[in-house]
């Protein structure tokens, strides 16, 4: 149904930590197994082994380079799925009832049975979070693995979105952004997470953590000051090693 | 986006039909018979054919009775209804001029209004889009309706009414042309908010997430170059608006009424183009490619 | 509206069953779970429980599934029918393939087995492959180490007895400052990720040294955009800083160390520089409650840093008076030093407080008891904090073993090595250079070789060389020119062999080594020389055996393809007689084992080797009646003892009172046992023994019953090198064996048992006014090598590879992207698309490491991306430098160890009109396996 529910009893989402993400692909490579044998149709991929090789993913890891006034450039990888928006406006202009937001933990999916592949619901996300799939003809997004996150044929500790299963560096977290007091809660609050175009007005329940400042070595910040030295030449040295051995 | 060639038939050749049925619709000219016969079908043909069109854009145009079903939020939905309504409505309202020469006048203002209705919610699929601030404006759906109004008048024969319209619609077409060049920069949307990063300094895109292109790519990041633009408004507004305008001013109404309607719909078809290749989806932003 | 959503099945099953074994999609060796469905794979994922990536997994692990069902997999063995290198072969049976590997190596085995050269790349079973290359009795056997980071492991083994990685790791639990230098991705790769993560999540510090602000620098704190080849001079400096102000870990310096051993200052006597020893060859110290000399491990002493003495009439100095004396020299102040690394003395500064400051003002004690070597308790365990990780970066340069030594040292002058916070060996090392064996070389008919291939040198005395002092070796290992080269010199095998330098082989036998394509260099003139033919019209190199999985570009250059397996198919072993997956609180060992049975005429390798063993009767691989001993390699891992009580797996042997870890006799269970264990087995250290290794006796203990070592061996370790000193003499002229004449200024100058740092070879050949910008690849963490370009997912996120320019030189050439150039070297000259990036070293240019294909191989279509705009820097690296004319051609490698100095390159750039493909283009290979499906829609059960 493509009225959003007024309210989600959880907002289950994820928090991913750009100060963390080295970039290195697994989280895309996760999803696409996962979902590829799992929820609804396979991610398809044209000319696999051809010029051109084109597949449906559900999370891209993008790289950006931020230049400071005056310190050396940055670079921020940048990985980037379905925000679970709270205001979805791909939810809203979806004609068929296929795309909804669960009333139970707010997750945005798409009922593939009901999807005619119209694509106004890619056209309506500024994030590029929906991908038409080319051999099936229907819209696949990220599903925050709602087959594992309560799928008691997994063990309890395994019942995460795969992306955050496997994220080597300990860069996405996953949990209930309804409750202030969660670890996605708490990590938003004291690390100052933030909205992807918040002027979009889509709310979204994904929250991204800045980089910390960088590069605050050999600038005036109250860390240690330089080495004073002990002895200019090695004669001097010894006699301080000496020294420094009887105090020991 | 992607200048789908299915949807810029659809929007424009429908845009005329429903125009067209509009002026029949409101009495404007009651033929009959024969005369009534061509009318509504060049019209249907028009808006049928343009409606079938934008179904071969779907990845399962079997399931496409499902679209009936969100009017309450979606104007894909909302369109599909006032389509039908509307094809159907004209068509009885058609069928007392064909085989009766009746006139039923208020089925007709009915009809009209859901053309009307059925043009405003396709522009309003577009004017809906916050994603491409190049669309999000009054202008479209005034422009959508000037220009299903005016080509209806031009293919209703009605000079007057075109020549009053189509000046109208080639105003519309020149706001919306220049809001449009700076939409993107004016909506707040850049890389800065799409990523979070401004507070660090400039952004910029560095590499993309697979080296290859993907859906996203391939439906919303379509750059066109800024010369090829311009030369393509020119042709467009030539086509679409000014030489129907002269054509209409000739003798040999009829061979010139026909060439101002080839020419107008040529010009639409490049405007169309044109709404869809210089519309910046935001999306763009995250790939580089809106700077 | 009532809200009405569809009913989800949110718990459906998973798969019918979880097989664990050990991923293969790069070197690290990570636990899978492998879900299967139908008895297909369906899912990979990381195992949990294991010891490497705890339940991680990256993008390459992930994509095992298309790696496995790869359309360039090999599918029967083939007989080159064409010319070599066109691709050309017919299918095989296995006997008949096997019949003529016997029928071209027997001869060989009986007149002259060091006509064969068996070289392995990417090989995790070395303890195998060397066996039976041992008992086929050719010195010529080396796997990929000398052209990957020998520097970095050499290095380690000599001064501390282990390097990074395989060897060791920071304490990430406790480290609060992790300086990180140009690291190789596949090395280590999620441990990394995971510490970083540790790090992260605690605050604390990291400092990223690498001219490419990617990957784990791009997370840095801070970032030092170093000059490419002068990563050991920035270390001296930071030497210098610490040294010069005494923030140095003087007492652990003082037990730990050889900072206090007694070396010969006199400069007439041939033992100049060498170490003072007792009669029983022990280093001597002074200690400084007697102020006698006593050797090192003398219980009860305190050895002196200070205290010279004087015996037969020479003064002898402590290490610590040397080192003073050389890095307190002003030209290795920050001053003097930082316009050449690229940095600012400031910045210099600034780390090297930092490091003082955390190493020091933040100490961590752990509150655990333990007894040193020379017999002392003591109470707790104290901790400098800060810790180091460096691979191929700072190694692949030709001063890359100085400057991993200078690395090293730089760590031991912390006290952070083998102490909580800093940085811990992995079980079985540490091992210092006398734990190991020397190399062997001597082969004779039908004989197996005196020893193993690969070990250590003391001292010229341990190179090998003919009687007539000519190399033993076909790549030229431990000779004057490289005698350090502990991994050997696979780079150098194709060349010398088609140069017949120092002699003519006859069968050139090589395993999962792309060696006509990214693993060379001068690709070029590889190709060439792997299809060269004599007067006679006969190959130079007159037979090529290779083994691989998939139809790679070597594949066509061999006469006779062994197709191997997946590592979804295979019995492996990742053995403690190797490098095993262990961590610093446990021995661990792994194994590989077919989850899937595969559905084409392959098999692993391991197991063609037991049977072609067989058929060569190699000792070692018959019973006594001259029977095959081992039916495939999973017999072998199960009943093969390397001596007595020790076989290639430690876990669930036959122990006297029944089955055990460690010691014990083969038990046919041990397989099962380990697969039931999730295919590996962890022996945890106890807590008292889990710091200070080397010098700690509860551990050296443990090690002994685990069967690491045969008896206790603390040591201490090695700031200065005294078997690089020997190498010093001998070319001053001391001693019997003697270099040639045009070796000895560069041995006297490179072989300094301190660390040194001098520029980089390539710098004195080539003209740095003409060639400025220093050239560089880095590994993506999404492709390993050659073999990602096969793989559907992982192609699509690395299918092509520009060369990516910093900033100034961006603009200089008026580039926008898109836009192509040529790159020249003094070598050669390719034409590449560029890209801009901004957080890079002004005077480097990189790209990814082998992305780009030869056209038509790995299954992949013409139009390939990876054929077209993909391209390889290799085109412009030779394995010689250019001559200088002093009418001899340098290698381009490390004088110590022989390690291929791939990123010395220097080269030029100009603008040039957009290209259709990418220059040098080289003709497609007839593909032996067809091309792969147009469309890919995978789910094992739809």
């Amino acid at each position: 149904m493509t009225s959003l529910p007024t309210s989600t009893q959880r907002k289950l989402g994820l928090v991913i930590d750009l100060d963390t993400c080295v970039g290195c692909h697994a989280c895309v490579i996760s999803c696409k197994g996962w979902n590829t044998e799992n929820y609804g149709a396979p991610l398809s991929d044209q000319r696999p082994y051809g010029a051109d090789p084109s597949g449906t993913f559900l999370n891209r890891v993008h790289s950006y380079e931020v230049q400071p006034e005056s310190a050396p450039a940055q670079l921020v990888h940048f990985p980037k799925s379905c925000l679970h928006c709270e205001d979805a406006p791909c939810v809203t202009v979806c004609p068929t009832g296929a795309s909804y937001k669960r009333v139970e933990d707010g997750i945005v999916l798409v009922n593939e049975a009901d999807c005619i592949g119209c694509g106004l619901c890619a056209w309506a996300c500024p994030y590029g979070a929906r991908e038409m799939d080319a051999a099936e003809g229907v819209m696949k997004k990220c599903t925050l693995c709602v087959d594992r996150i309560y799928n008691e044929n997994l063990p309890e500790e395994d019942r995460v979105p795969a992306c955050v299963r496997t994220c080597p560096a300990g860069a996405r977290h996953f949990g209930d952004f309804a409750d202030p007091d969660s670890h996605v809660g708490q990590l938003t609050a004291a690390r100052g997470g933030f909205d992807l175009m918040p002027e979009q007005g889509t709310k979204p329940v994904n929250k991204y953590l800045p980089p910390r400042p960088r590069d605050t070595l050999g600038q005036t910040n109250g860390l240690a000051p330089f080495l004073d030295p002990v002895a200019q030449e090695s004669k001097g040295f010894v006699a301080w090693l000496d020294r420094a051995l009887a105090a020991l | 986006m992607h200048p789908a060639p299915s949807v810029i038939i659809f929007t424009t050749l429908s845009g005329l039909g429903f125009g067209l049925l509009v002026w029949l619709g409101l009495g404007l000219l009651t033929p009959t018979g024969w005369v009534a016969f061509t009318f509504f079908t060049i019209a249907y043909l028009l808006a049928v054919g343009g409606l079938m069109a934008s179904a071969f854009h779907l990845g399962h145009p079997e399931r496409a009775l499902k679209a009936f079903s969100q009017w309450r939020t979606s104007w894909l939905s909302r369109e599909a209804w006032l389509s039908v309504a509307a094809l159907i409505v004209m068509a009885i309202y058609g069928a007392g001029l064909v085989f009766w020469g009746a006139v039923w006048t208020p089925l007709g203002w009915l009809g009209a209004a859901l053309c009307l209705g059925a043009v405003l919610t396709t522009s309003m699929i577009y004017t809906q889009m916050r994603t491409v601030p190049r669309w999000r404006t009054w202008l479209t759906p005034a422009l959508f309706l000037a220009l299903s109004l005016g080509g209806g008048a031009l293919l209703a024969g009605q000079t007057t009414l075109a020549l009053i319209l189509l000046p109208v619609a080639a105003i519309l077409q020149i706001a919306w042309w220049v809001r449009g060049d700076s939409a993107l920069a004016r909506s707040g949307t850049d890389l800065a908010t799409a990523t979070g990063l401004g507070d660090i300094g400039t952004p910029r895109a560095f590499e993309p997430p697979h080296t290859g292109t993907n859906y996203l790519t391939r439906e919303f990041i379509h750059v066109v170059g800024r010369r090829h633009a311009q030369k393509l408004r020119a042709i467009a507004f030539a086509l679409g608006y000014v030489l129907p305008i002269l054509l209409l001013g000739l003798p040999l109404p009829h061979v010139a009424a026909a060439l101002a309607v080839l020419s107008h719909i040529a010009g639409i078809l490049a405007s169309r183009w044109l709404f869809f290749a210089e519309a910046e989806h935001v999306v763009g932003l995250y790939y580089g490619k809106r700077t | 509206m009532p809200h009405h959503q569809p009913d989800l099945d949110l718990s459906p099953p998973v798969s019918d069953e979880v097989r664990k074994t050990t991923c293969y999609m790069c070197a690290c060796r990570c636990g899978i779970n492998v879900h299967m469905k139908g008895g297909k794979v369906a899912y990979i994922e990381g195992n949990r429980d294991h010891p490497v990536n705890k339940g991680v997994l990256c993008a390459k692990g992930s994509a095992g599934i298309m790696q496995h069902n790869s359309p360039a997999r090999l599918r029967a063995p083939l007989r080159r029918t064409g010319p070599r290198g066109s691709g050309e072969f017919e299918e095989i049976s296995w006997d008949e393939a096997l019949d003529l590997a016997t029928n071209w190596l027997a001869p060989l085995r009986a007149t002259a087995p060091e006509k064969l050269a068996f070289f392995t790349g990417r090989d995790q079973s070395q303890s195998f492959t060397s066996y039976w290359a041992q008992n086929f009795g050719t010195p010529n056997y080396a796997a990929h180490g000398g052209f990957c980071s020998v520097n970095m492991a050499a290095a380690g083994i000599y001064t501390m007895g282990g390097a990074f990685w395989e060897f060791g790791t920071p304490d990430w639990d406790h480290t609060k400052l992790f300086m990180l230098f140009g690291v190789a991705e596949d090395h280590d790769s999620n441990p990394i990720k995971m510490g970083i993560a540790k790090l992260k999540a605690r605050g604390a510090r990291i400092i990223g040294v690498n001219p490419i602000r990617s990957g784990y620098n791009a997370v840095a704190d801070d970032w030092v955009g170093i000059t490419p080849g002068t990563d050991g001079l920035f270390i001296l400096s930071l030497i210098h800083e610490l040294v010069k102000a005494g923030r140095i870990d003087v007492d652990y310096l003082s037990r730990y160390t050889n900072a206090p051993v007694l070396v010969n200052g006199d400069p007439k006597s041939p033992e100049h520089g060498l170490f003072l020893r007792d009669v029983d060859g022990k280093p001597q110290v002074i200690d400084r409650n007697t102020g006698k000399p006593a050797a090192f491990d003398t219980p009860g002493i305190r050895p002196d840093l200070h205290a010279t003495h004087r015996a037969a009439g020479v003064t002898h100095r402590p290490v610590m008076h040397l080192m003073a004396e050389r890095y307190l020299d002003p030209k290795y102040a920050p001053e003097a030093v930082a316009d050449r690394c690229g940095l600012t003395v400031d910045k210099i500064k600034a780390i090297a407080s930092e490091l003082a400051r955390v190493a020091f003002d933040e100490a961590i004690t752990l509150d655990r008891e333990w007894t040193d070597f020379r017999g002392e308790k003591h109470q707790s365990m104290t901790g400098r904090p800060v810790s180091f990780h460096a691979m191929r970066g700072i190694s692949a340069h030709s001063n890359g073993f100085q400057t991993c030594r200078a690395l090293h040292v730089l760590q031991i002058l912390l006290g952070s090595v083998e102490v909580p916070g800093g940085m811990r060996f992995k079980p079985p090392y540490p091992k210092p250079v006398s734990a190991h064996p020397k190399p062997h070389s001597r082969s004779a008919p039908d004989t197996p070789l005196d020893g193993p291939h690969l070990g250590y040198v003391t001292g010229p005395d341990d190179l090998c060389l003919k009687e007539d002092g000519s190399p033993a070796r076909i790549d030229k290992a431990f000779t004057w020119e490289n005698p350090l080269s502990a991994h050997g010199l696979m780079h150098m095998v194709v060349s010398n062999a088609h140069a017949g330098d120092p002699y003519r082989i006859d069968t050139l036998f090589m395993y999962m080594a792309n060696m006509a394509w990214n693993s060379s260099m001068n690709i070029g003139g590889v190709t060439k020389m792997l299809t060269d033919t004599n007067e006679n019209g006969d190959y130079v190199i007159p037979r090529i055996i290779y083994s691989d999985a998939y139809s790679s570009e070597m594949v066509a250059y061999a006469d006779l393809i062994l197709p191997d397996t997946t590592y979804l198919e295979r019995f492996d072993c990742i053995s403690l007689l190797d490098r095993p997956i262990s961590e610093p609180n446990a021995a661990a060992d792994a194994i590989r084992w077919p989850v899937v049975q595969p559905d084409r005429d392959v098999r692993s390798f391991q197991s063609v080797m037991c049977e072609l063993g067989a058929r060569l009767k190699l000792p070692g691989f018959v019973t006594e009646d001259g029977g095959q001993k081992y039916a495939d390699y999973a017999d072998y891992i199960t009943n093969h003892q390397r001596k007595p009580g020790i076989g290639p797996l430690a876990g669930w042997r036959m122990g006297e009172q029944g089955v055990t870890h460690g010691r014990g006799a083969p038990n046919a269970a041990q397989l099962g046992n380990y697969i039931a264990n999730g295919s590996f087995c962890a022996q945890h250290i106890p807590e008292d023994a889990q710091y200070y290794k080397p010098w700690n006796m509860a551990y050296q203990d443990w090690a002994v019953k685990i069967g690491i070592f045969d008896r206790p061996q603390p040591y201490i370790f090695d700031l200065y090198a005294e078997p690089l000193r020997r190498f010093q003499l001998a070319a001053d002229g001391h001693g019997e064996r003697q270099p040639p004449d045009n070796l000895r200024e560069r041995i006297k100058a490179t072989l300094d048992p301190l660390p040194i740092w001098y520029p980089p070879l390539e710098d004195g050949h080539v003209d740095g006014e003409e060639y400025p910008i220093h050239a560089l690849t880095q590994r993506p963490m999404a492709m390993y090598h050659s073999w990602g370009g096969q793989n559907a997912w992982l192609r699509q996120i690395h299918g092509r590879n520009p060369l990516y320019l910093p900033t100034g030189l961006f603009q200089k050439h008026g580039f926008i992207d898109g836009d192509w150039a040529r790159v020249t070297s003094a070598h050669g000259e390719i034409t590449v698309p560029v890209a801009h990036m901004a957080a890079l070293n002004p005077h480097t240019v990189w790209t990814w490491n082998a992305i780009g294909k030869r056209k038509d191989t790995w299954a992949l279509k013409g139009g390939a991306p990876e054929a077209r705009e993909g391209f390889l820097l290799n085109h412009l690296i030779h394995e010689l430098l250019p001559p200088r004319g002093d009418g001899l051609r340098w290698a381009n490698s490390d004088p110590v160890t022989g390690q291929a100095a791939w990123f010395d390159l220097r080269v030029k750039i100009e603008k040039v009109r957009a290209a259709d493909e990418a220059h040098p283009v080289m003709p497609p290979i007839t593909s032996p396996v067809g091309q792969g499906p147009d469309e890919l829609t995978w789910k094992v059960e739809k």
